[in-house]
């Protein structure tokens, strides 16, 4: 349990996707400028990623692996299942979000499509992939790499909401502004670098 | 942002290269820049410019994607449901990325674990898909290939200039060749070297933040000396 707890807090903080790995940049960029829209993004990410990183975890293991399904190495078509198997999914996902619960539907909905291309999601799965995890370690890795995004994408968008008075160079205004903010939030995270609680 | 998108007309246009075609690729690359102005595929592109060479691999590989996809979506435009789109154009870059790891796994096995999982992420690149729904999926393939190669060369100079920096300051390097630093491997050894004595390479300039800051100068420049990008809201 420590271990898992351990990947969490690491994924969310120190290895965060948004601040550390650039992952899913564009609609952090893009989705920042209300506290509102961002944190609406920041739960359908958080959703997307804890479902479909142990579906891309079994599909790896039981379909593309040597000692799979079909004993035979098919790592080369992961690119093409594991998109596959996000586009669906967040298809699947925004079906019924939007017959159980209409209100969240209405917060999230603009919002699913556009999460099929967040880099946060695939990058999410080939990391796993890349670092051989089992499968709860997957679970623990998809919700805090989620929870991590989310937290840095409401944070982003307070600091936008107020810069929105300052006084700041007509060259630099909006897109510039959000560069160096995420920057230097990027310095911030590094500061947690070195945070273990398994020898806590 | 200006609208790239041209109408299809009734009469097939010959193919030539005129002033329309010339301004399809010339456009990304300054007015319509897809990271300065268009805030498209920055995602999968930062993590990779720590060095020039690992810049330029990727520079190669999105134009490829890029002028690919653009032209195999753009010859199916008219078979293609609106309804699942999305999906087939997902499963069109994911071949064409898939092509390209296997590519260079075979060729550039140093590169392709560099770049490990970025490569993947081409298929996320919102610019690949940009480029697919806003113009692909309405033009011809010739312009369409156009498109996108001006795009997938606006979007890599953009990479090789940040690379340029973060690889000079960060490690004294370019292209892998040791320029500046302490030690006798470099050009300029700081060890000896009277003039540059004081010169210290930056080790926050590989690490995230630099990277962000170094694409916020270069919009500022950008807009400094381009008035009419300046975001006006």
């Amino acid at each position: 349990m420590g271990e898992l707890a351990n990947i969490f807090i690491k994924s969310a903080f120190i290895e965060n996707l948004a601040l550390a790995y650039f992952l899913g940049m564009c609609s952090f960029l893009a989705v920042s400028k209300s506290v509102k829209t961002a944190f609406g993004l920041g739960l359908a990410v958080i959703f997307v990623l804890g479902i479909t990183m142990p579906i891309n975890w079994m599909i790896e293991t039981y379909l593309l692996s040597e000692n799979g399904v079909f004993s035979t190495d098919l790592t080369f078509l992961r690119f093409i299942l594991f998109i596959a198997v996000i586009a669906s999914m967040v298809q699947l996902v925004e079906m019924v979000v939007e017959k159980m619960s209409p209100a969240l539907y209405n917060s999230l909905g603009i919002f699913l499509p556009l999460i099929t291309v967040n880099c946060a999601i695939l990058g999410g799965s080939l990391f796993m992939v890349s670092k051989e995890y089992n499968f709860g370690e997957s679970v623990a890795f998809g919700l805090g790499g989620g929870f991590g995004w989310f937290v840095a994408i409401v944070a982003i968008a307070a600091i936008r909401e107020k810069i929105k008075y300052s006084n700041v160079p007509p060259a630099m205004r909006g897109l510039g502004m959000a560069f160096l903010l995420t920057g230097m939030m990027g310095m911030a995270f590094m500061g947690l670098m070195g945070i273990d609680f398994v020898n806590f | 942002m200006a609208e790239t998108q041209v109408l299809e007309k009734k009469v097939a246009t010959p193919i030539s290269f005129g002033k329309k075609e010339r301004a399809l690729i010339t456009d990304p690359l300054n007015d319509n820049n897809p990271i300065t102005v268009q805030v498209l595929g920055i995602c999968s592109a930062l993590a990779v410019t720590t060095g020039m060479k690992n810049a330029a691999v990727m520079a190669v590989a999105v134009v490829f994607v890029c002028v690919g996809s653009n032209v195999i979506t753009s010859a199916l435009r008219k078979a293609i449901p609106s309804q699942v789109r999305m999906i087939v154009q997902l499963v069109i870059i994911a071949t064409l990325v898939t092509v390209v790891e296997l590519t260079l796994k075979a060729y550039a096995f140093e590169s392709y674990k560099q770049l490990s999982v970025f490569i993947g992420l081409i298929i996320t690149n919102c610019i690949v898909m940009g480029r697919l729904e806003a113009f692909a999926m309405a033009n011809r393939p010739y312009e369409s290939a156009l498109d996108g190669l001006g795009n997938g060369i606006g979007y890599g100079i953009i990479l090789l200039i940040v690379a340029f920096f973060r690889e000079l300051l960060g490690k004294g390097e370019l292209f892998g060749m040791k320029l500046i630093g302490a030690g006798d491997i470099y050009a300029i050894n700081t060890e000896t070297s009277d003039i540059f004595g004081w010169y210290v390479s930056n080790g926050l300039m590989v690490q995230f933040p630099s990277a962000m800051f170094v694409i916020a100068v270069l919009i500022w420049a950008h807009r400094a000396w381009n008035p009419k990008l300046v975001d006006i809201s």
